[in-house]
């Protein structure tokens, strides 16, 4: 029983860094942009994708077959890639609507969402292709003592927790964080200063898109990679960003993290309620604590 | 890139709602809202001479159910991403009565608006513990729980949905024969647009307006601003729900997708494109996305990639919608 719970408590925190770095980019956008952005599950999608696309088709498309952009680089490159469509998304559309009601923005990015769901789906088909580029380093598992650990996940588990910890270090200990909180108080003082703001906006959503382009590739490898993966994802996040309340860099990443783990274990105790836990959790912090356990605002 | 636009400056920039309205506009107003309802009507009641009746039936299915959105989003300033639980929840609740327990199929729309209504009531007053965008992103996340229910639950029919409803009789009228049928969903979308409609314009609606103007003042003026957005929230969620279970019965068919949150979305793209906070866009917006997925049929999933398009281009473009932006092309007022 132990071991099974210990089991799917690691398949869960495997989960559960995920939603941290998803949630962590969906929050830190929020700060600055007060946008709730739904396009992120479809980006997170579209990063999955961009690992697949650089290991199987940009080798194909300029006539070198057995050339593979790999996961490595794809780790680098995806995140970029993400976060540039995001800055698109941001300067050419988002832009227009700072100025109306944030509902209008959550609204433009439902939009991008049909639409990114819906190319992919005609492209690829809306079932999953899994993705070949596992590196031979990752392959194969470890021996955690009470189970056999596959080392792909380990990694990406590692890596997740220090990217979160990084941003965070970055966000609240360093003068580019400083900024950047200082523009979600007040932007026009911070423009008064002369920073230029819409620069700083479009390079934050870029940031926080990148996040969940980079949370696509790491779930590439385990996962099969497929148009809707993102589809019911951004719902769960917006239940952990509703419970760890959006104000919070740290509150985002530890209630991430906090719920996959609890998803994992719910899996051992009684499976069916696996998917719904997280939205129960939801509306009991909001009976208990409405403005969320990290939360600001009331 | 502002902070927190508070409730007050909510949707003043997209529809005209702040504004007084002058002695002429409200003549004309009230001569064009009249024309507007003799068109309604006539449409209702001729349109199976000219079009299939089971697509017009769908067509008013979904203006019902936009209309009830368009309660909330657009005369309470509440947006709801969940209202597919409503409408789908019900439609299983509707088939399970009158294909189990063997009841008439008024009983069983009934049956669903009350469901619906019951469902409303704990969505809405969770719900309504946050404000603004959080209001959209927990009705979302319950409304998955809804969904996740209707999948798992062993009634429901799981991937294959609520098969073979059958329509039944009304006041021993055969309901399987299609103009019956047809005037029945037509009685219902007249009742609950009617109903709508004198929401908005009693005491009740006003106050529900002045929250959406300005939640602050409303409360100071001592409104309990809660209760009223709660029983607005019911409203909408019951008459969904009326709508989805009546589309179970014309189809004989409760299924997932009505459940999902797409179709949550569809309900705001039909509200947003027709015009929020308008008597008649939602009816205009469903006629439009729906005659359009209709057509699109062919071209299979691209549709979504269509729909999202427009979408797109509507928040950034007609925020006002297509009544909205025929009302201040011709200075009357939508409301």
């Amino acid at each position: 029983m132990l071991k099974l719970l210990l089991a799917q408590g690691m398949l869960g925190l495997n989960n559960g860094v995920f939603y941290a770095m998803m949630s962590l980019g969906l929050a830190v956008i929020f700060g600055l942009l007060n946008v709730v952005n739904f396009a992120h599950g479809a980006l997170y999608m579209l990063g999955a994708f961009v690992a697949l696309i650089l290991y199987t088709y940009v080798g194909l498309w300029f006539g070198l077959s057995g050339f593979h952009i790999g996961f490595w680089p794809a780790l680098i490159l995806t995140p970029i890639i993400v976060g540039g469509f995001g800055m698109l998304i941001e300067r050419f559309l988002l832009r227009w609507l700072y100025k109306f009601d944030p509902i209008y923005s959550l609204l433009l990015t439902f939009g991008v969402t049909l639409v990114l769901q819906g190319l992919f789906v005609n492209i690829f088909s809306a079932s999953g292709t899994p993705y070949p580029g596992m590196p031979d380093a990752l392959k194969g598992v470890v021996n955690l003592g009470f189970m056999m650990f596959p080392k792909f996940r380990l990694f990406a588990i590692v890596f997740s927790l220090i990217v979160c910890l990084i941003v965070w270090y970055v966000i609240e200990r360093t003068k580019v964080g400083a900024l950047l909180r200082a523009g979600t108080e007040n932007p026009e003082l911070v423009k008064a200063f002369g920073v230029n703001v819409p620069l700083m906006v479009t390079l934050t959503f870029g940031f926080g898109t990148g996040l969940a382009g980079l949370a696509g590739v790491l779930a590439a490898p385990i996962y099969s990679v497929s148009p809707l993966m993102g589809a019911d994802l951004i719902i769960i996040i917006f239940a952990v960003v509703v419970i760890g309340g959006m104000g919070s860099i740290m509150g985002a990443v530890v209630s991430g993290i906090a719920l996959g783990l609890i998803e994992g274990v719910t899996k051992v105790f009684y499976a069916p309620a696996a998917n719904t836990v997280i939205f129960f959790l939801m509306v009991i912090v909001l009976l208990v604590r409405p403005s969320g356990l990290f939360g600001r605002e009331g | 890139m502002t902070k927190p636009a508070s409730s007050h400056q909510t949707l003043d920039q997209a529809g005209e709602f702040a504004e007084s309205v002058p002695h002429e506009k409200l003549a004309r107003s009230r001569a064009a809202q009249a024309v507007l309802w003799v068109l309604l009507i006539a449409a209702v009641l001729f349109a199976p001479a000219v079009l299939y009746p089971v697509f017009v039936m769908q067509l008013l299915c979904f203006a019902l159910f936009a209309c009830a959105f368009n309660l909330l989003i657009g005369f309470t300033g509440l947006l709801s991403f969940g209202h597919a639980a409503f409408f789908g929840g019900a439609a299983y609740i509707c088939g399970h009565v009158v294909k189990v327990w063997g009841l008439p199929p008024l009983l069983g729309i009934l049956g669903g608006g009350v469901f619906a209504a019951a469902l409303g009531y704990v969505v809405g007053s969770l719900a309504i513990r946050r404000q603004g965008i959080y209001f959209a992103m927990i009705t979302l996340a319950l409304a998955q729980i809804v969904y996740f229910l209707a999948l798992q639950l062993p009634f429901t029919g799981g991937e294959n949905g609520l098969q073979g409803i059958p329509r039944g009789t009304l006041f021993g009228l055969d309901l399987n024969s299609p103009l019956p049928m047809y005037y029945f969903v037509a009685a219902i979308f007249l009742a609950g647009f009617l109903i709508i409609y004198r929401t908005i314009h009693s005491p009740f609606g006003q106050v529900l307006q002045a929250i959406r103007e300005n939640e602050p003042r409303a409360r100071s003026l001592g409104y309990n601003v809660d209760r009223f957005k709660l029983i607005a929230f019911v409203l909408s969620a019951s008459l969904a729900g009326v709508a989805g279970s009546t589309k179970a019965i014309v189809f004989q068919f409760a299924s997932l997708t009505d459940a999902h949150w797409q179709m949550s979305g569809e309900v705001i793209l039909m509200t947003l494109i027709g015009g929020m906070g308008t008597i008649f866009g939602p009816v205009v917006g469903s006629v439009v996305i729906i005659t359009l997925q209709h057509y699109l049929a062919d071209i299979g999933s691209w549709v979504q990639v269509v729909i999202g398009a427009i979408f797109i281009v509507s928040v950034l473009l007609f925020r006002r919608g297509i009544v909205g932006e025929l009302a201040r092309m011709l200075k009357i007022s939508s409301v």
